[in-house]
Order: structure tokens, then C-alpha cells, then sequence
């Protein structure tokens, strides 16, 4: 008796359920219908080419969010993401059916060299290991109040795992194998420490790495590595490529040919050239002259192959 | 005074406290006792302009000028704003940006010292006039032109909290005395050595606030400077001594109108929404000699002390503005295991990082932190303990901000109210894992004020 009312209260039970389950399924069919969000099947597509890291650095929130605006507005000029591959966007750019347009691939460079060395600490921070409130608090160890603080917040901002810190120079380094120059750190850096520039021919590009704008006595007691304005550079560059505001130099990278010639020039090697073959065996001390020459010579072919890109 | 005498004084007065909050650090009021000493003149003055909230003042002067002592140098520009006058007399050497105890170069007015030339029209003796001839009006444009700011630290422009909307008004004037801050002296050698003249400003400021009644709050661990100031203000009915309870932070501007009045301050409002305005004691005596005396702020009252230094060797100064802070600290001599030099108090203050600046208003202490103390304990992981919400005396979450603004989480730091907190420091003094909670608060507070007033100005275009 007991075990057959039991049979049937277990029936009840799944009747029941099932009859609350079809119902529910019945009224979900319906209303899927009704609510029916038409979405492009182009951003699925898209988003298959995005990196997927979500950093931001397009300016929106998220690669889905990207790939939306792209299919909304069918154009990638304002939303392009700065770190996919050229090959990525030509594909892209074939599911929106436009031309890719070109891509200089880009790199975020650290625009300071006020290493221990360079710039020995003054004041020992011990506070919260954060840019953003070391930079609200004083200048920084070493008494620069436009470099580098060394707590990292770039490390912290990069989606990437391309930036870390280096524990000899305490100065932040980036991976350029893992850059793909979205600049998130940039962005992240209270004293715009970090640029995002053209990552250049097989490259190589040349930079200022100082971020200094006082006055160079000034900036000279600080560091020895700091750019003082003297504007040596720009009177050396042949392509105009050099302007100096506030104490400090700038290359514009649209403009420069990679001559060097102001790398050699820099009374404070503040100016910096990566990615360069290691000048080939300077013929030691014997002819004065030779080695200015030299270095224009190899120059040239390099001249020439930035144009061509 | 003897000691009965003063017990005497005190008693009747009773003891009043805020209640939510607070910790108890280590009084270490060395300079308590060391009477205020004039600090020679320096060579040269290097006035900031930004001697006070609020934008910085534009340099009136030029390279060559001659100017005498009480000279207007910078003018306000701007409604928060204060003027800046000369501290010395001599010769403008240049106008240019010097760098401040941060390191960061503010602009500021270089002075080569000849003599001790005050302005006719400033009285330097040290009779004290009681009568007061000014109207309301006009002594609200005395603090204006004489750029008094308060000097409890903050230093805001004074006048600003006078100038009242028609609809609002002050019942209550508070005089901030407490010095809760460890080390700290200044109020209490001005207690002591103005107390008529701050009762006179306090007389002024009633005049210029409208208010029925004046209560002056003053810590109770300065007995001696009570008493003074209770017998100072016998013969003046509108205005009160009130001895508070020792506890950190009762100097804070809403804990002490809790304190003192019981009322609160609703969040994000000023004292005067609840019919309050609060100066410092300081402050008092710099109203007093801006409208009795046409003195503008030339000159500031500073403790220098420390664990290291021996207890006879702290020192009050009346120091002019401009002058090199290594001069002051080297007067005391600076202790061969300084690991951290201070301006301001232990809670509060900040640390300095560039000792090659020159001494601004509000600059009430310089303190030297022996290594020991300096250091920051191995910071671990937060136990959920609770002690920094008990801590706190404005009733927030310090260990929930701390994590939201490490995260970036903006939002929930606005919903958790990290815009009311006070940065008082009681939440990191007070935390067993060492956690830097109130440096990262900061940190999120100006991220938040910042993303607050950009939605701001987004609603109003």
C-alpha cells in the first residue's frame, strides 16, 4: 500500500514538473519570437579576427564592442584596432567589403633613461608602489618631475604581458615582439612618459628618450642622460625632422630617414637608435674623418628602404 | 597659574567628543613647552604663489623692483584665491619657478633681503588694540586684501567662508585649537602667548560671521593654554572655551562641529549648511592683526621637533614666508638617523622630498622621523578585521576603497562614498597588515573627483 501510493505521488510530482516545463518552454518559444534581436552575422566574423584581448586601446569597449561600431558604421577609419596584424585588417576589411588601407604597425618606446645610474635616487619612496599617486606626491627619487616613476602602472595597464620592469635600471621595458602598440600604456602613464610611435623598417627607428622640459642646467643636475635643449639635433638633421619645444627635442617619425646623424650629435646621448646593425668594425683611431663618413654611408641604403615602405 | 588654579579654570567647562571613530596616537607634544622664538631674517625669500588653495596668485612685481615688508607681490586670481605680500624688504632678483617641498616647480617671487623695511601703514608694535572700528563688510575685504588663509594646514582663503549667501546663517563660531596632531605646538604657544590678541580676532570674526556665540575647542591634553584662554575671554559673554577629549581627529572641521555643536555636516556640504563656520586659533590671530593692524600673513608659527632631537632642542619659530626650510631645520640640527622629514603632522602630513624649499603659510611643523619610525612595516594581506571601519570617523569602508581604487573601480568607490572621507589617516595608522589603504583612497578620490566633475561639465554642454 505504501509502496504504491508512493509510485503515485512520484508521478504526480514528475506530471507536474513536466507540465510547468512544457509550459514554460511554450511561453519562452513565443516570446523568443516576439524579442527577436536581428543581429549581423558579420560580427561574429570579425571578432574571429580580433585579438580578443579586450585592452581598450581602439577607444572602445572591448574587440566585440569594436567589431559592432566597424559592421554600424562599415568603415574602420575611428575604429581600427592598433594592434592587429595587417593580414587580420585585410581580412576584415574583406567581410565589410572596403579597402584595408594601410597599417603602420606600431610600438610603444619609454622615453626615459633616468636609470640608477643616470639618475641617481635623492629621496627613497615608500608609499602605495603606484604611478598615479607617486606622481601626485612629489617629483620622483631622483628629483625629475617629467620621467619615469619606475611603480609600474604601464605593467599593470598592458594586456599583453609586453612591458615589465627592469631590475637594474628599475626603467620599464617593452617586449616589441609582444607590443602590438595599442597604447594602453600610454594612456595609463601620469607623465606621458611612454609614446606610441611607427615601429619602423625591420624595426628600426630613432627616438628621443627623455621626457624632460625644464631647463637644462637644471635637468643636468637631475640626470645624465637628459635632453637639455640644445638643440644640436636640429641643426644637424638634414630633413627637418627635429623641433624643440620646452627643453626638449622630438623626432617626428613621418619625417625622419634614420641618418643618425643626431645620435651622433647628442651631447647627452639622449637620442636613441634601435634596432641598427652594431656599426661595422670602425676602422680603430687612424684616419679622423672616416668614422663621421662611414655612418652616413650606411645610412643611405636605410634612407632608401624607409621611403620604399 | 598653579595647578589647582588651572584644574580650577577647566572643570566647570566639561569635556566633549565626536563619537563615531577615531584612534589615539602617541601625543609626543615635545615643543609644548618651549616658548616661540623670532627666527633671524633670511638673505633671501623665495615666496610661492601658491601659498594657498585655489589657483596661484600672479606675480605684481618684476626683476629689480624694491619692495618693503607687507608689499603686495601676487594678487588673487580668482574667486578661491589669496594675495601674497612681500615677508622681506629689498630687491626683487627674479620672478621664475622654484621648486617646493614636492620637487615640483611652482611659480614664486625671489627676494634679495636689504634692511627691514616695513609698509607705512602696517602698526609692528606689539600693543594690543581691542577696540574694533571695522564693519562687516570691511573686514571681510581686510581678509581678502591681506590674504589671510586658514592657518590650520588646509589653508583655505578665509574670507570665502564669510562672504554668506542671503538664505544662510551662522550661529555657531568654531575655533579650531584641538592640535590633535602628535608633535604639533603652535596653537597651544598661541594659546598661551596671544590669547588677548585671539580673543580680539575671535571678537572680529563674530562681527564678520554674524554669529550669536563663539566656542573655542581646544584638546585636552593643553590645560595651561585652556586656562588662558578661558580667563582671556571672562569679560566677553559671546564667546566660550570648550576643553574636548583627547582622540585623533578631533580637529577635523565636521568632527568638531559634532563635537561641539552635536550637529552633522550632511555629506558633501560645508559647515555652513548647518549654521557653522570654523577657523583655526591660528587663524584668529591672523584676522586679529590683518584688521587691528593692516598686517598681512608674512610670517608663520612653526614647531620643530622629533623623537631624535633632544627634548630641549625642539623649538617654536615665528619665521617669515620664504624662508630656506634647511635654515630651520639646521637651527635645531637635523638627527644623524632622520629616515623621514615631515611637513605638517604625522597623520596629515606630507613628507618632504626636495629640502632645497622655502617655508609657505600653513607650514606649522617640521618633523624628523628617526629610521624606525619612518619605515613602513611588510605590508600583507587585509584580515577583514574590521579595525580600520571602526577606525574611521566618517563612518566609511576604508579597506573596501582601498581595494576598489586599486582595481580602478570607480563606480563603487562613488557608492561606498570615498569622496567623503577626510584623509585623516586614521585607517592606515590603526591597520595591523600595514595596508597603504588611505594612499591608495587618495588616489581614487582624485580619479573619482575628477571622473565626477568631467560628468558634470558632460551634462552641462
Amino acid at each position: 500500500m505504501i509502496t504504491f501510493l508512493s509510485v503515485v505521488v512520484i508521478w504526480k510530482a514528475i506530471g507536474v514538473i513536466a507540465a510547468i516545463g512544457i509550459l514554460a518552454a511554450v511561453v519562452l518559444f513565443f516570446i523568443s519570437k516576439k524579442f527577436h534581436v536581428e543581429e549581423d552575422p558579420r560580427i561574429d566574423m570579425i571578432v574571429e579576427f580580433l585579438p580578443g584581448a579586450n585592452c581598450g586601446g581602439c577607444g572602445f569597449a572591448g574587440c566585440r564592442n569594436l567589431a559592432e561600431n566597424m559592421v554600424a558604421r562599415c568603415t574602420m577609419d575611428g575604429c581600427k584596432c592598433p594592434g592587429n596584424s595587417a593580414e587580420n585588417n585585410a581580412k576584415i576589411a574583406a567581410i565589410l567589403g572596403i579597402e584595408a588601407g594601410e597599417t603602420t604597425p606600431k610600438v610603444a618606446v619609454v622615453r626615459c633613461q633616468g636609470t640608477c645610474e643616470n639618475a641617481p635616487a635623492k629621496v627613497q619612496y615608500d608609499s602605495a608602489f603606484t604611478c598615479a599617486f607617486a606622481n601626485n606626491l612629489f617629483a620622483g627619487e631622483n628629483g625629475c618631475p617629467n620621467g619615469c616613476l619606475g611603480c609600474g602602472d604601464c605593467v599593470k595597464a598592458c594586456n599583453f604581458g609586453a612591458i615589465h620592469i627592469d631590475e637594474v635600471t628599475k626603467l620599464p621595458v617593452v617586449d616589441e615582439e609582444k607590443c602590438v602598440g595599442c597604447g594602453v600604456c600610454a594612456k595609463n602613464c601620469p607623465r606621458n612618459v611612454i609614446e606610441v610611435r611607427p615601429k619602423g623598417p625591420k624595426g628600426r627607428r630613432v627616438y628621443v628618450a627623455c621626457n624632460n622640459k625644464e631647463k637644462g642646467a637644471v635637468a643636468m643636475k637631475n640626470c645624465k642622460a637628459a635632453c637639455i635643449g640644445c638643440g644640436k639635433c636640429t641643426k644637424a638633421c638634414p630633413f627637418e625632422a627635429i623641433t624643440l619645444e620646452n627643453n626638449l627635442a622630438y623626432i617626428d617619425p613621418a619625417k625622419c630617414k634614420m641618418c643618425r646623424k643626431c645620435v651622433a650629435e647628442c651631447p647627452k646621448h639622449a637620442i636613441v637608435a634601435v634596432n641598427f646593425p652594431a656599426p661595422v668594425a670602425k676602422p680603430a683611431p687612424a684616419p679622423a674623418p672616416a668614422p663621421e663618413v662611414k655612418p652616413e654611408a650606411a645610412a643611405e641604403p636605410e634612407a632608401v628602404k624607409a621611403e620604399a615602405n | 597659574m598653579d595647578k589647582a588654579e588651572i584644574k580650577n579654570t577647566i572643570r566647570p567647562l566639561g569635556k566633549k567628543t565626536f563619537h563615531m571613530g577615531g584612534v589615539h596616537p602617541e601625543a609626543n607634544k615635545i615643543a609644548h613647552e618651549q616658548t616661540v622664538e623670532e627666527f633671524p631674517l633670511p638673505d633671501q625669500a623665495v615666496v610661492y604663489m601658491t601659498q594657498h588653495l585655489g589657483a596661484p596668485a600672479n606675480p605684481v612685481v618684476q626683476k629689480g623692483d624694491k619692495v618693503k615688508v607687507g608689499q603686495l607681490i601676487g594678487e588673487a586670481n580668482g574667486f578661491v584665491s589669496a594675495n601674497v605680500h612681500a615677508p622681506i624688504s629689498g630687491t626683487v632678483s627674479k620672478v621664475d619657478m622654484v621648486a617646493d617641498i614636492s620637487g615640483y616647480k611652482k611659480p614664486a617671487v625671489v627676494i634679495d633681503r636689504e634692511g627691514d623695511e616695513w609698509m607705512e601703514d602696517i602698526d609692528t608694535t606689539p600693543d594690543i588694540i581691542r577696540e574694533i572700528k571695522l564693519s562687516k563688510d570691511e573686514i571681510i575685504a581686510r581678509m581678502k586684501d591681506r590674504g589671510i588663509v586658514g592657518l590650520g594646514g588646509a589653508c583655505f582663503p578665509t574670507h570665502i567662508k564669510y562672504m554668506l549667501k542671503p538664505e544662510q546663517k551662522c550661529e555657531y563660531l568654531i575655533i579650531n585649537a584641538a592640535e590633535c596632531e602628535p608633535y604639533i605646538s603652535t596653537d597651544n604657544r598661541m594659546a598661551i602667548e596671544h590669547a588677548e590678541e585671539c580673543i580680539v580676532g575671535v571678537e572680529i570674526a563674530l562681527i564678520a560671521s554674524g554669529a550669536d556665540r563663539a566656542v573655542i575647542g581646544i584638546e585636552d591634553n593643553k590645560p595651561y593654554a585652556t586656562a588662558v584662554l578661558a580667563n582671556a575671554a571672562k569679560g566677553h559673554p559671546k564667546i566660550t572655551v570648550q576643553p574636548l577629549r583627547i582622540k585623533y581627529p578631533q580637529g577635523a572641521e565636521k568632527q568638531l562641529i559634532k563635537a561641539i555643536t552635536g550637529r552633522s555636516v550632511p555629506n558633501g556640504a560645508l559647515p555652513i549648511s548647518v549654521g557653522c563656520i570654523v577657523n583655526n586659533l591660528t587663524t584668529t590671530y591672523a584676522i586679529y592683526q590683518a584688521v587691528q593692524k593692516n598686517m598681512p600673513i608674512v610670517q608663520t608659527f612653526t614647531t620643530v621637533s622629533g623623537k631624535s632631537v633632544p627634548a630641549d632642542k625642539c623649538r617654536n619659530f615665528h619665521l617669515r614666508l620664504g624662508t630656506p626650510i634647511k635654515a630651520v631645520m639646521d637651527a635645531v640640527g637635523i638627527p644623524e638617523d632622520t629616515g623621514k622629514i615631515i611637513s605638517g603632522g604625522p597623520m596629515m602630513g606630507k613628507a618632504i622630498a626636495n629640502l632645497d624649499a622655502y617655508a609657505a603659510k600653513g607650514m606649522s611643523s617640521f618633523l624628523f622621523l628617526n629610521e624606525k619610525e619612518a619605515a613602513r612595516g611588510e605590508v600583507s594581506n587585509c584580515l577583514r578585521c574590521g579595525k580600520c571601519v571602526e577606525a574611521c570617523p566618517m563612518g566609511l569602508e576604508p579597506y573596501r576603497l582601498q581595494a576598489f581604487s586599486e582595481l580602478n573601480r570607480l563606480e563603487d568607490c562613488e557608492k561606498y562614498g570615498i569622496m567623503n572621507c577626510i584623509e585623516c589617516g586614521s585607517c592606515q595608522f590603526t591597520c595591523p597588515s600595514n595596508r597603504p589603504i588611505l594612499d591608495f583612497v587618495r588616489v581614487g578620490k582624485a580619479k573619482t573627483g575628477a571622473a565626477i566633475r568631467a560628468r558634470a561639465a558632460a551634462a552641462k554642454k
